[in-house]
């Protein structure tokens, strides 16, 4: 068996089918949660909420600020013309590059953490097409054989549970 | 029936909330009526003249344009500057809207976030339709040239590359990210080809409350970095002006004056797209008079703050008294621009006023009318701000008239047409309105819910 899960209308009856599991023995990095929209009424909605994404986007803008600091003044050194008596390191103008490629670094930054920390562009895992319709699934992926039926207990003790097993 | 009563027209109202949003909000991408093909066809084939008019442009030369000596800025500058303006309906309202947290915002941020998009990619189309051999576009690139040059980073042009490519690289990441979900419920409810294209897009996403938490907190930072990168563009563009010795153009508030009224044509861009939408895809359940509401008080305030640096901007330059600028200021207050700069202060000041100032005219028709005058007239307030000036400043040989030609005029105007096609095809491959934000939004806890009053009705839509 590949994973046994039961889909819940709503988070109440959700939350009561995470709190089974967990009295059932099983913990938290072993439940699957899916959803058709955030849950954050609900504590099962606040599992692995800590996360680095603004530090890093904060490290993206320093890359960025950096990348322009490095293209202004090493171009500017290394061809420089004289316009309208402008220094040829002029800081005013390039403050401008410096501020736009900073917030560009900080972006690129945030939504490459979002792919890489989020498990985007990778397929596979536990899923129902029921999620789309508002179903809420809770579920545990390779169960062990000897724990099939107390978790479909657990699973489906819970009001409107439908428990599936693929 | 009254406009503040919700309109439920389909089959679908007696569904779960859940299910009625998803089948109402999917509906436009698994029917296509004839009318989306008329549409394609008609828009498709300005699009595809003002091409052919931009081909001949560049196998025939500048001179069949109206562009020459004294003004070289004419239609396309104007629509370049317009068009930059019009962007910052979408990503910045939203951001905005998203960091006030504000719930209303769940079904206008999408509309608003595409027309940021569209927009920035018509605006950056004219600089290069501007040049005569536009091959050489890429001159303008930050890369050493065959003569060891680089491009120079005391141009404002050059500011521009860099302002307009970090904003619609961050448009486009704002707008697909909190896509993901929703191609992800398209990938569920479709099959075949639609299927493996919408399972691409959706890059695998399943609704973790990992996936969840990323993705929100991704919007917020995206959200905080997206709004000075917004104003810093539109200041960049006014740069174009102020940084260059023409008369009325090097003002100190040129920044914030391009601002203000990029914001403001902006909200009515997007209070125009909403209504169509409204109409056309039968969404009076989702987008709301209430909605129309709120922006039209925005376009009243934004209404006010152009009233308001148009004036700073006529008072100071009727105090310096210099004469360039007086002949300018003059040029436009009663003599061969008048016309159109009193049809622009009715548009922009007199017209949004009476309409959004006024609650009984704050209504969707009212939003709708108010907004094409706002849009008429800030495209007339590009205008006004580049051809009075160039056509007439400090030396009588400079001086001289401007007269747009038909390949102009058609290319700006296509533009409309652009902008409205590609709108057309976006609602047709992707929900206009997020889903899994509006059912975010129907999931609210009680206690959030503000009770509905007699001046709002709609309080239980969680508003």
């Amino acid at each position: 068996m590949k994973a046994i899960y039961g889909l819940y209308p709503d988070g109440q009856a959700a939350q009561q089918a995470v709190n089974r599991l967990r009295a059932a023995g099983f913990a938290d990095r072993e439940i699957t949660v899916l959803s058709p929209q955030p849950m954050e009424d609900y504590e099962f909605g606040q599992r692995d909420k800590a996360t680095w994404m603004w530090w890093i986007a904060c490290g993206g803008g320093v890359v960025g600020m950096a990348t322009a600091f490095g293209l202004t003044w090493l171009t500017e050194t290394s061809w420089p013309i004289n316009v309208g008596g402008l220094p040829i390191v002029a800081w005013w103008p390039n403050l401008i590059i410096l501020f736009e490629l900073t917030m560009l670094g900080a972006i690129v930054a945030t939504v490459a953490t979002l792919a890489v920390t989020a498990r985007l562009g990778r397929s596979g895992g536990l899923y129902d097409p029921a999620v789309s319709d508002g179903k809420i699934l809770v579920g545990i992926e390779h169960p062990p054989d000897a724990a099939i039926s107390d978790l479909e207990t657990a699973l489906g003790a819970v009001r409107h549970a439908l428990v599936k097993t693929i | 029936m009254d406009s503040t009563t919700p309109q439920v027209a389909h089959s679908t109202s007696g569904l779960p909330p859940d299910q009625r949003i998803t089948s109402d909000l999917l509906r436009p991408l698994m029917q296509t009526s004839w009318r989306f093909y008329l549409l394609v066809a008609v828009f498709g084939g300005i699009v595809l003249t003002a091409l052919v008019a931009w081909m001949s442009q560049i196998t025939r030369g500048f001179g069949i344009t109206g562009i020459r000596w004294p003004v070289y800025w004419g239609f396309y500058v104007t629509s370049f500057v317009f068009w930059i303006g019009i962007s910052h309906a979408g990503t910045l309202i939203s951001a905005i809207l998203r960091l006030v947290n504000a719930g209303w915002r769940r079904p206008v941020t999408r509309c608003a976030e595409v027309i940021t998009v569209f927009a920035l990619m018509i605006g950056a189309m004219f600089p290069i339709i501007h040049l005569g051999r536009p091959w050489l576009a890429f001159w303008l690139f930050p890369y050493p040239s065959e003569r060891m040059i680089w491009p120079n980073f005391r141009s404002p042009l050059v500011w521009d590359f860099f302002a307009i490519n970090t904003y619609l690289t961050g448009s486009v990441l704002f707008l697909f990210l909190p896509m993901i979900p929703d191609f992800a419920v398209v990938r569920d409810k479709s099959t075949g080809v639609r299927q493996r294209i919408y399972r691409v897009l959706a890059l695998g996403w399943r609704g973790t409350p990992k996936q969840w938490h990323r993705l929100e907190t991704a919007m917020q930072i995206m959200a905080i970095a997206i709004i000075p990168v917004a104003v810093s563009v539109h200041t960049i563009v006014s740069f174009d002006f102020s940084m260059a010795p023409v008369p009325m153009w090097q003002s100190t508030i040129f920044g914030p004056y391009f601002v203000a009224g990029a914001i403001f044509s902006g909200i009515a861009a997007l209070l125009i797209a909403m209504a169509v939408l409204r109409r056309f895809l039968h969404l009076e359940h989702y987008l709301h008079p209430v909605h129309f509401e709120n922006l039209g008080k925005l376009l009243l305030m934004m209404a006010l703050l152009w009233g308001y640096f148009v004036f700073n901007e006529r008072l100071v330059t009727y105090y310096g008294n210099k004469p360039a600028e007086m002949a300018v200021f003059w040029r436009t207050q009663r003599e061969s621009f008048a016309p159109l700069y009193w049809t622009m202060v009715i548009c922009n000041f007199a017209l949004p006023l009476v309409l959004m100032g006024i609650r009984r005219f704050r209504t969707i028709t009212g939003c709708v009318i108010a907004s094409c005058g706002v849009v008429i007239g800030m495209w007339l307030e590009r205008f006004l701000i580049i051809v009075p000036s160039l056509g007439h400043k400090y030396l009588p040989y400079s001086y001289g008239i401007y007269r747009p030609q038909p390949v102009e005029i058609l290319i700006a105007g296509a533009t409309f047409a652009a902008m409205t096609l590609l709108y057309v095809l976006f609602a047709k491959f992707v929900p206009i309105i997020s889903i899994w934000e509006l059912k975010a939004g129907e999931h609210v806890p009680a206690t959030l819910i503000p009770p509905a009053t007699e001046e709002h009705p709609l309080g239980e839509l969680h508003l």
